[in-house]
């Protein structure tokens, strides 16, 4: 057997669908010198795309997997390996159809034809299912079958013709060298390769390689139980691999697909059964492959009951045998999303994990893209894998969260839907004042978080209509009208918010302003004690960030940015310092920050502290220290709300005493605790604050969100020339703010968008911009200043006019809505006098 | 001393397996003797022999319980008694009556108990008579019995378990231990000749021991093309998606032809419609165990892989060097199905003449 | 007629086996269980015995209590009911121990009004291979016993409870199929390769969840296993033999073909 090269540019390890897929871009791109390693032979290997069952839906809520789910499809195609089935996803309750209702929102959304269809349309097309289980269905003609290891297979040879790649099957990494904090070698069971980059995309076992290196790639093995029935006479008659569609019978969390003569039934509705990467079986101790484990059949007997309901004729027939099942292994990842890109703890240590067949092409060509020029086409910031704060590496929590979320590959997942398992890992120095203020917590990067307070429930009479409340269940799921009232509070008067959870970094050292300088759109040559908000750009002049930087001292730069994506941040600021001269603490731990808010804050605040709150004497966009009793409060005058007030930061320690003070002296001016509601939604959305993740990713630029100062700086940093390019071009789409003109449904219930809905035109036509994206909601929420439903959503240039006349969709019914910003200009006080006074 | 039951085929000769049995015994006669208690003066009692020299201990034997004694029912050679001497046994004892003839486990075990030692050991072949045989004699010896023995030494038996994928060590307490021996534990191995006095007896055969006779005994025909076809093949030619299509098998069935096998087929196959399932060798499928299986085009899922396990000598013909098939196969050649499968036809069909 | 079979759970093992820490047990823990395939077979010929004679089948199993799942497979593809008698730690139990203990139990049940015409039990167990399980069990219950059966036709007076009728059973044996005609009640311990064993159809797992499980305590084991412990043989790597590449390897595998002696002539 031939040895294994000695060196490699890259060591990818797996030879499943994404490591096949990647090798295949990797060569498509340049990159020679390649060695593939996989443990078990080909072209199978052992791993879970052997097992896969293969199916694609391309509609999926998140718009980052539907991107990559409608690249792979392409790819699937070109190679020749996709046969096109059509699927159903049934419903049985009535609930479920309000969910493919909301799936019908995600499809046009995205732009992928979909149709609801009643039980009598489904049998026409699957006549061996009993309609009168069902009341509709969620039919999606696209919908299809690939061969992911034909399709890998291809994708690996077209890599080895190039003379770009030596695949090493049977092969196993038994160990990983990094020197100063970079992947030096790679050992194996065949020899050593010296490489400065090993890219980890073997699935279950992904963890276990990673960790070899010192880092985590924090997934988990999960059984997905699945069986295989036949000879069906039904589906002999057939000939072929699939010649009806498959379907997902939602409400029981499993999926029927023909599979020649047999029907295969796979489930996700059993407890969830987690499995240690360490402890998956070799090769050679594995019944079938080590990703296929011993069937359990008592998990799968409720299932088997069900999808007799479902399919009777086909299934009750004695002559149908259960001839295969498994507890098939697959990759579960606290959150959901896959794990890509270079790890954040060890350098050239690239993974791209927790990957469904679904997605691997699409995946493979993104992590491609990324490696060689640092950018994918596709945005994939919801992957990756610096994301994940320390706790969220854990077996703990990956096992926690996994074990939680597994229920819910087929679940009715509300957008607002909160943890259960391993919440108060972090807590805030307030955290025991505000349970006694009933505050409800919402859970974002480990930090419990008041969504509202339940101690403001008075304000709701207090402020009546104003509040908005609403009747609908799943509008008023994980909201509260509490929410809207402290909002106006905040207003009128005060409100003091709980902001823990910031993500906070230094920059200093000699050459920290260059540092800064080079990586921010934003003038970073400022004064000392200047606050400046900015976006961070990608090189193609996408968002990677935007955040805000405090200079502290001629050598010292504080950034500000948010908990979900601060981890992202840190690595892109590390990863972008000079080789000498500056450096990089995380300072998250160390400081606590309460938000002072609303035309009573200078009151307030002038009332604990001595030093000199005015207008003109602590201008907006200025931070310095202040003293407020025996406390040292370095307070910045900024605001994300829109209203008068401070950032106030203290350490850790000191933020309880902070609170209080805070509360004393409020008490007289009508000071309210605000919740994150406020902070994150109701007051952004009036302002027309944008929100990464939201309205800014890398896609669109900085002229499209409105976000344009009138000039550049003339040093240079990422994504200035992409950046200079767009501000000549015209905008290929437009943010703009909508209100909401009727929110009466057809059964006379008020109905409120959440956000992820279609926006159609008047009259119901698609409207598609120039990125060629269809336009959706891209933020929803209350505006309680004025009395209305704000929506966020980028139109197409020529419909960003004022007072454009619009559709939006929710749940299969149309509400008018009224374009009533076509920038950033905010719906309420437009001229930003709150602030400036 | 330790008892060996020796089978004999029809032309008289003793089987390899008992053959081996014999070398077991004789090769670790100390480790069996130390296993068991020291063999008592006295000879067994509970039969009747038919000649007044049946108690003398045979001459040039040292030690009493180091003695290895054969046991041959029915009909005994010369060929055979001629094989046993120079196996090395010390006795034969000749065990043959009219209602022996037609196999009875329990009359046949009745007979092996009536001259078992009381102290020592009675083995025989692992094969499924000797199996049987020994099980009956346990019981009705109050022994207790281990089968499929490898090796003996003072620390106990090893014997395989698992398929033959471990071995078990133990210690069979009592006085008599009953064993069989896997076949192939050992090789059988000539020593110098002795005479082995040859016993006969008269033998007294409840009609309780006979309720399980054999009536009659049929020559199996050999089967067509169905499931069993398959499983009972003794060269199966399988094909797997490699094939092509629905007319690709033109090659692999004139081959199962010239081997008088049976064809079998991988779960893509029968997925795709090209041939029915009872074709189907796998998880899914039928599992087989031919004396050889010419795997063509098949990758190797571990499905089935699965169903091959039993093949004896596993070939593969395939384009990827690097395929499950091919690691695991005896012998592979790498190239096209179609070309190779062709060729090795045209050669068989030019050596027939 | 009425067939008790008697089976056990056991590890599903395909390759590679590691020990626990112990070393006197395999370790199973990312390892499936099963039946033995003899086993299968003795519970195919069983289902299929009792629809020809309108009789019925009771499968039971000497084992811990996850051992009701290889009852509940058996009742998946035909079987009645069972018979759990549950015992923590099988493997503390010897060959006597366990017929001794099937024999109790054949006996309480005839004594509550189940008896059984016939008892089936695989040839020997996969794990253990001890082959004498169903002897010893003949032999305490004074019924004829045959091994090795690997088909059964039912003979002339059947369905008859606790004792008569006739069973015509076939096993290899070194000359031929040898045929035996047996009074019931007996004891036949089956061999594979004369019945292919059913998968299990969906209706039939669903009858398996809720199959009747009549459950025994198993006594302190008596004469006990004589293991001392379990051994693992050194690794083997069977290395492929190359015959060449393409059609001019055809003459290298005959070659091969006519050492085996397949090649018909």
């Amino acid at each position: 057997m031939a040895s294994i090269p000695t060196q490699a540019s890259v060591v990818v390890v797996g030879a499943g669908i994404v490591g096949n897929s990647l090798v295949h871009h990797l060569a498509e791109l340049g990159w020679r010198d390649m060695v593939q390693v996989d443990k078990g032979p080909l072209p199978n290997p052992g791993g879970s795309t052997g097992h896969a069952s293969n199916f694609i839906f391309p509609v999926d809520h998140s718009r980052e997997i539907t991107d990559l789910t409608l690249d792979s499809v392409r790819q699937y195609k070109e190679l020749g390996v996709f046969t096109q089935s059509g699927g159903f996803e049934v419903a049985r309750t009535q609930e479920r159809m309000q969910e493919l209702r909301r799936r019908m929102a995600s499809a046009k959304a995205w732009g992928i034809e979909s149709h609801l269809v009643t039980p009598e349309e489904v049998v026409e097309k699957v006549p061996f299912l009993d309609p009168s289980v069902i009341v509709g269905a969620f039919w999606t003609p696209t919908v299809g079958v690939v061969d992911s290891v034909g399709a890998g297979t291809m994708m690996r040879e077209s890599a080895q013709a190039k003379g770009a790649l030596t695949v090493s099957p049977n092969t196993e990494v038994t160990g990983i060298d990094v020197e100063n904090g970079a992947i030096a070698r790679v050992h194996t069971t065949k020899g050593v390769i010296e490489t400065d980059k090993i890219l980890i995309a073997c699935g279950v076992w992904s963890p276990r390689i990673a960790a070899m290196a010192g880092a985590a790639i924090p997934l988990t093995p999960a059984v997905h139980q699945m069986i295989s029935v036949g000879p069906v006479p039904q589906l002999a008659e057939q000939t072929g691999e699939i010649s009806f569609p498959i379907v997902r019978d939602m409400d029981t969390f499993c999926y029927e697909r023909q599979h020649g003569s047999d029907v295969e039934i796979g489930s996700y509705a059993h407890r969830a059964i987690l499995h240690e990467p360490d402890e998956i079986p070799s090769i050679e101790a594995a019944k079938l492959s080590p990703t296929e484990m011993p069937f359990t059949d008592d998990d799968f007997d409720p299932q088997l009951e069900q999808a007799l309901e479902l399919m009777p004729d086909v299934l009750s027939n004695p002559d149908v045998e259960i001839r295969y099942a498994i507890n098939g292994l697959l990759s579960l990842t606290p959150d959901g999303a896959p794990i890509l890109g270079e790890s954040p703890e060890v350098k050239g240590l690239w993974s791209a994990a927790a990957v469904w067949v679904k997605e691997g092409p699409g995946v493979g060509r993104a992590v491609a893209e990324w490696m060689t020029n640092g950018l994918p086409e596709i945005d994939v910031q919801g992957a990756d894998i610096a994301r994940f704060h320390p706790h969220q590496r854990t077996r703990e929590h990956v096992k926690a969260r996994t074990s939680e979320a597994f229920i819910k590959t087929y679940g009715i997942v509300h957008p607002g839907e909160q943890w259960t398992s391993d919440r108060n890992v972090r807590l805030s120095p307030m955290h025991e004042r505000e349970k006694e203020l009933g505050a409800v917590f919402f859970e974002v990067a480990g930090w419990e978080r008041p969504q509202w307070y339940e101690s403001n429930a008075p304000l709701l009479e207090e402020f009546g209509e104003r509040v908005m409340d609403r009747t609908a269940e799943w509008d008023s799921r994980w909201w509260s009208p509490i929410t809207n009232a402290e909002h106006l509070a905040m207003r009128e008067r005060a409100g003091l918010v709980d902001l823990s959870s910031f993500v906070i970094f230094d920059v200093f050292g000699p050459a920290a302003l260059d540092a800064v300088q080079s990586i921010v759109l934003a003038q970073m040559d400022v004064g000392i004690g200047r606050v400046v908000y900015t976006p961070v750009l990608d090189e193609a002049g996408g968002f990677r960030s935007d955040l805000t930087i405090m200079r502290l001292a001629h050598d010292r730069f504080r950034v500000v940015t948010g908990a979900a994506h601060g981890m992202v941040d840190v690595k892109w600021f590390t990863d972008r310092l000079p080789e000498t001269g500056a450096q990089i603490a995380d300072l998250t731990s160390s400081w606590t920050t309460i938000g002072l808010w609303g035309p009573r804050a200078r009151d307030i605040l002038s009332q604990v502290t001595k030093a000199d709150v005015s207008h003109e004497g602590f201008k907006f966009g200025t931070a310095r220290t202040i003293e407020i009793g025996s406390l040292t409060v370095l307070a910045s005058r900024i605001s994300y709300v829109g209203d008068l007030g401070w950032e106030l930061y203290v350490p850790m320690e000191s933020g309880l005493r902070l609170w209080d003070v805070l509360t004393v002296a409020g008490r007289e001016h009508g000071l309210v605790p605000v919740g994150l509601g406020v902070y994150g939604t109701t007051g952004r959305i009036e302002k027309g604050y944008r929100a990464f993740g939201a309205e800014l990713d890398s896609e669109r630029s900085v002229i499209e969100v409105g976000m344009a100062r009138p000039k550049v700086k003339s040093q240079n940093f990422v994504g200035r020339e992409a950046h200079l390019r767009h501000r000549e071009e015209e905008p290929k789409t437009v943010l703009c703010s909508l209100t909401v003109d009727d929110h009466t449904s057809s059964s006379g219930e008020k109905r409120y968008m959440l956000g992820g809905e279609p926006i159609l035109s008047k009259d119901g036509g698609p409207l598609v911009d120039g990125h060629g994206r269809h336009s959706w909601v891209t933020s929803a929420g209350s505006a309680p200043s004025l009395g209305k439903h704000v929506l966020m959503a980028f139109l197409p240039p020529v419909e960003a006019v004022l007072g454009n006349q619009l559709t939006v969709v929710y749940m299969e019914e149309s509400y008018p809505v009224t374009v009533a910003a076509i920038d950033a200009t905010p719906l309420f006080d437009p001229d930003n006098e709150s602030i400036r006074r | 001393m330790t008892l060996v039951f020796v089978e004999t085929d029809e032309t008289g000769q003793v089987v390899l397996t008992s053959a081996e049995a014999v070398t077991f015994a004789r090769t670790n006669a100390e480790a069996l003797t130390a296993l068991a208690a020291p063999l008592p003066a006295e000879q067994p009692s509970g039969h009747s022999a038919t000649q007044g020299e049946v108690a003398q201990r045979p001459e040039g034997c040292s030690d009493e319980s180091l003695r290895v004694e054969a046991a041959v029912i029915g009909a005994l050679t010369e060929a055979a008694t001629n094989q046993l001497a120079a196996l090395g046994v010390d006795r034969i004892h000749h065990l043959e009556h009219p209602d022996l003839e037609a196999y009875s486990a329990a009359a046949w075990a009745q007979a092996l108990v009536d001259i078992a030692p009381e102290t020592g050991t009675v083995l025989a072949s692992g094969t499924p008579r000797g199996m049987e045989l020994m099980a009956h004699v346990a019981v009705r010896t109050g022994a207790r019995m281990a089968a499929n023995v490898v090796a003996a030494d003072e620390g106990g038996l090893l014997r395989q378990v698992l398929g033959g994928t471990a071995f078990e060590r133990l210690v069979l307490d009592g006085d008599l231990q009953v064993l069989t021996i896997a076949g192939h534990a050992c090789t059988p191995e000539e020593t110098t000749a002795t005479s082995p006095e040859v016993l006969d007896y008269e033998l007294d055969i409840a009609a309780d021991d006979l309720r399980t006779r054999v009536v009659r005994t049929e020559v199996q025909a050999v089967d067509g093309n169905d499931t069993s076809g398959l499983t009972q093949a003794r060269a199966v030619v399988g094909a797997g998606r490699g094939v092509g299509s629905e007319n690709g098998f033109g090659e692999v069935l004139e081959l199962v032809d010239h081997l008088g096998g049976a064809l079998g087929v991988s779960r893509v196959v029968t997925g795709l419609g090209w041939r029915p399932h009872a074709e189907q060798v796998g998880q899914t499928g039928s599992r087989i165990s031919p004396d050889v299986y010419i795997a063509c085009g098949i990758s190797g899922a571990i499905q089935h892989m699965a169903g091959i396990e039993g093949a004896k000598t596993l070939i593969a013909i395939n384009t990827d060097e690097e395929s499950t098939m091919v690691q695991r196969a005896d012998y592979a050649i790498i190239g096209d199905l179609h070309e190779v499968v062709g060729a090795v036809n045209e050669e068989i069909r030019s050596r027939r003449g | 007629m009425d067939i008790l079979v008697c089976i056990k759970r056991i590890p599903d093992i395909s390759g590679q086996v590691t020990l626990d820490a112990s070393d006197t047990d395999i370790d199973d823990s990312s390892l499936g269980h099963t039946t033995s395939a003899h086993e299968e077979c003795a519970v195919e010929l069983a289902i299929q015995t009792a629809a020809a004679t309108d009789g019925t089948v009771t499968v039971l199993t000497v084992g811990p209590a996850e051992a009701v799942e290889q009852l509940r497979a058996a009742v998946a593809v035909g079987a009645n009911d069972g018979i759990l008698i549950e015992a923590e730690d099988p493997g503390a139990f010897g060959a006597e121990d366990i017929a001794q203990i099937i024999g109790d139990v054949i006996r309480d049940r005839a004594e509550q009004g189940q008896s059984f015409d016939l008892v089936l039990l695989g040839n020997d167990a996969a794990d253990t291979g001890d082959f004498q399980v169903g002897i010893r069990l003949a032999y305490d219950l004074e019924y004829p016993v045959l091994t090795g059966i690997q088909t059964l036709t039912s003979g002339g007076d059947s369905a008859g409870s606790g004792g008569s009728g006739t069973i015509e059973a076939r096993g290899i044996g070194p000359t031929g199929t040898e045929v035996f005609a047996l009074e019931l009640p007996a004891v036949i311990a089956v061999q594979e390769g004369g019945v292919d064993p059913r998968y299990p159809s969906i209706t039939g797992r669903m009858k398996a969840k809720k199959a009747r499980i009549a459950e025994y305590e198993a006594p302190e084991p008596g004469t006990g296993n004589p293991r001392i412990g379990l051994e693992l043989p050194p690794e083997k790597t069977s290395e492929v033999t190359i015959l060449g590449e393409g059609p001019d390897a055809a003459g290298a595998l005959v070659d091969v073909l006519e050492e085996i002696g397949v090649i018909r002539s």
